[in-house]
């Protein structure tokens, strides 16, 4: 029997449309309590409408579920409490100091000791200079800080961040996923939507959506394992001419370059093996690697484009 | 629990946050004080016009053919609707203190015996001048209904009392403002208007600004409750209410003079309720637009018959019926007649009563409209 409790996130046939244009179709996901969970899709996939149907923001026009374990569509009220959302957009008061800022959001969730719990979340996460200059005038990075601050402030159980470090700089990044880690060991859940490849292969679990279809699900390794690709590195000289050659032989589903090297990649394992038996000489030196995420992402993306 | 439904707290935090981001905002600011100013100074002269079938009731001692030609008369000159006949004085002064009439015409005993006799009676017409404009020319015209329907009585045996003076004596009381200066009508009813233009504009950027910047979805995703955000919105414009109020009747009394018959606490309270509905307005106006253009333009469909039909702009009485009743519904029209009546009648609390009811009705019902159409969720 499945523990409620153990899924933070439990929902089902999630449908919404905007018109007559559909934006997320029967989307099911289910996350457990204390996973950090990866949220990628191309730009307009619908991330940020599903985020927003999780914490209240939209009324999902069909599917039903809970969050916390309240009914998404009759309990918003009993979720909001609980849940930290960062939205895409800077949503602060820019006319606010960064201070005012987490002063609001404290008493908005009502917490006890206002403006201690706003002194501690000051000093952790960096603001001390920028405490009393407008939210509107920080750079986009601080910015963004800022609004993970006012999320985590008032210790959520569920974190639904929405491109949390768009913007923002490797070491703040590296910081920032740190802390979301301290954060999934206290029991803490997340779910974070990314364009980020290295990020995702931060997350314990992960979905990939496109035009509103939930497309593939699960942890990196099971992610890579199921798009049946194989790739190979290459190198050497006149790089660019032979991947053009490569381009359209048969099986070769992808060529990229990655600086002095190319990686070529493709589903029908024999036939790409065939197509480039003949470059396979003196002047290359090939080598059998392990497909990464991004080949995945794309492979994935070329198969709802080609449907 | 209690917070489930509105927790002072958070409505605390929403007013504080309201009062940081007005004070930053120079120049919504200056035009809150600014307004007031520039209107009380562009108000200063009035606008006429000639309206007629004003209500009246007749306060009469005597029977004779006499009076009743004279009511006849001032019935058929089309200035003067005649309502209905009163039996005390305290009746008459009553309707004339909560502007249900214009006119009281007291027919003192004996009337028309004492006109044959040639007594000259007194005909006494007390006017409410409150608005000068709209009294003026049915006091003018009064003079010549009377003494026209007189002589036509005076015919056969009596008719030798005909050539000479006047057969009655007229008297003409312009109660309230009993010089007709126009601005003592045009300087309370200012302080509505320009409650009405600044309130509703300012609260009506409120909520579409919050959508339009992005600050909604962050709000909507946290606890706040829509009661919390509408209330806290309007209160600390409450308080620049009261200041423009402050100005305005500053204003009032050094500029122009105006005299303060009534009680000011008691304009200060009732005013309460007039910014709180203007106020209120704004919002929802905000929670039915999408943006800010939308929200002005909407202040504006508000702000124009308010303006037009209240009585400020042309007397009242003077509209077509269809106008009275839209005039009826807005509670410019009432809060004008509360400060007007306060102010230049001394009435008190008893006979604002019949203005403060539309008021509080009009208000409660678009805070209903209000508080539903708040949208909880950003589509
Ligand atoms: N309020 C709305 N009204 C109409 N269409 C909308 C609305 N919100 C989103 N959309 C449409 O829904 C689609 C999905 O948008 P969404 O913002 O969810 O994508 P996303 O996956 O978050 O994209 P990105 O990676 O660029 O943030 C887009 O085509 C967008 O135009
Ligand atoms: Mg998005």
């Amino acid at each position: 029997m499945m523990d409620e409790q153990e899924f933070v996130i439990d929902v089902h046939g999630i449908s919404k449309s905007f018109g007559s244009k559909t934006v997320v179709k029967n989307l099911d996901m289910r996350v457990a309590k204390g996973e950090i969970y990866g949220f990628l899709g191309p730009n307009g996939s619908g991330k940020t409408t599903f985020i927003r149907m999780l914490c209240g923001l939209l009324k999902p026009d069909k599917g039903f579920g809970t969050c916390l374990g309240y009914d998404i569509l009759k309990e918003s009220d009993r979720i909001k409490p609980h849940v930290g959302y960062m939205s895409q957009k800077f949503s602060l008061y820019g006319d606010l100091t960064v201070r005012e800022n987490l002063d609001f959001i404290a008493r908005m969730y009502g917490l006890k000791k206002c403006r201690q719990a706003v002194d501690e979340c000051i000093a952790r996460m960096g603001l001390e200079t920028f405490r009393n200059q407008l939210a509107g005038n920080l750079s986009g990075g601080w910015k963004q800080r800022l609004t993970l601050a006012s999320c985590t402030l008032h210790s959520p159980k569920l974190l639904l961040l929405d491109e949390p470090t768009a913007g923002v700089d490797p070491g703040a990044r590296r910081d920032f996923w740190d802390e979301v880690h301290k954060l999934a060991a206290e029991g803490i859940t997340a779910l974070i939507s990314t364009h980020y490849m290295d990020e995702a292969e931060r997350c314990h679990r992960l979905a990939y959506i496109a035009y509103g279809d939930l497309l593939a699900s699960g942890t990196v390794a099971e992610m890579i394992e199921n798009s049946g690709l194989a790739t190979w590195s290459v190198s050497g000289k006149n790089l660019h001419d032979l991947s053009e050659k490569l381009r359209d032989m048969p099986g070769i589903q992808q060529v990229v370059a990655f600086g002095n090297t190319l990686h070529i990649s493709g589903k029908d394992h024999a036939a790409m093996e065939k197509s480039i038996l003949p470059y396979m000489s003196e002047s290359f030196r090939w080598a059998k690697i392990q497909t990464n995420l991004e080949e995945v992402f794309i492979h994935l993306m070329q198969q709802v484009r080609n449907v | 629990m209690k917070s489930e439904f509105f927790s002072p707290g958070r409505f605390r935090a929403v007013v504080v946050k309201e009062f940081i981001q007005m004070r930053r905002d120079r120049l919504t600011f200056a035009m809150m004080i600014g307004i007031p100013l520039i209107q009380l100074i562009l108000f200063g002269f009035a606008i006429n016009s000639d309206p007629r079938h004003l209500p009246a009731v007749v306060l009469s001692a005597d029977n004779s053919v006499f009076s009743r030609s004279v009511v006849t008369a001032m019935h058929n000159s089309s200035y003067f609707n005649v309502l209905r006949s009163v039996s005390s004085r305290a009746e008459a002064q009553q309707l004339l203190a909560e502007g249900e009439i214009q006119f009281v015409l007291t027919v003192p005993e004996q009337f028309g015996r004492r006109l044959i006799r040639g007594e000259k009676p007194v005909l006494l017409l007390e006017a409410d001048a409150t608005d000068p404009a709209a009294s003026a020319n049915a006091m003018t015209a009064f003079r010549e209904i009377v003494s026209r329907s007189v002589y036509r009585e005076l015919k056969g045996p009596l008719a030798d009392l005909l050539p000479g003076e006047e057969p009655v004596t007229l008297r003409i009381h312009a109660d309230y403002n009993p010089e007709g200066i126009t601005q003592y009508n045009v300087v309370p009813g200012l302080m509505g208007v320009i409650l009405t233009l600044t309130l509703v504009i300012i609260t009506g950027l409120a909520i579409t600004r919050e959508s339009e910047r992005g600050t909604m979805e962050n709000l909507l995703s946290t606890p706040v409750k829509p009661i919390e955000v509408m209330i806290g919105k309007i209160f600390p414009y409450i308080l620049v209410g009261y200041i423009q109020i402050l100005l305005i009747l500053t204003a009032a009394k050094l500029l122009f003079h105006i005299p303060m018959r009534g009680s000011l606490p008691l304009v200060f309270a009732l005013s309460l309720l007039f910014i709180a509905a203007n106020l209120t307005v704004g919002v929802t106006f905000s929670t039915v637009a999408k943006n800010q253009l939308q929200a002005m333009q909407m202040t504006i469909f508000f702000f124009l018959p308010s303006i037009l039909l209240s009585g400020f702009m042309f007397p009242f009485r003077g509209m077509p019926e269809w106008a009275q009743y839209i005039g009826q519904i807005l509670p410019l029209t009432h809060y004008l007649r509360i400060v007007r009546g306060i102010l230049l009648k001394g009435n008190g609390l008893a006979q604002s009563w019949c203005h403060i009811w539309p008021i509080l009705l009009f208000w409660g019902i678009v805070l209903t409209v209000g508080v539903k159409r708040y949208r909880r969720t950003l589509d």
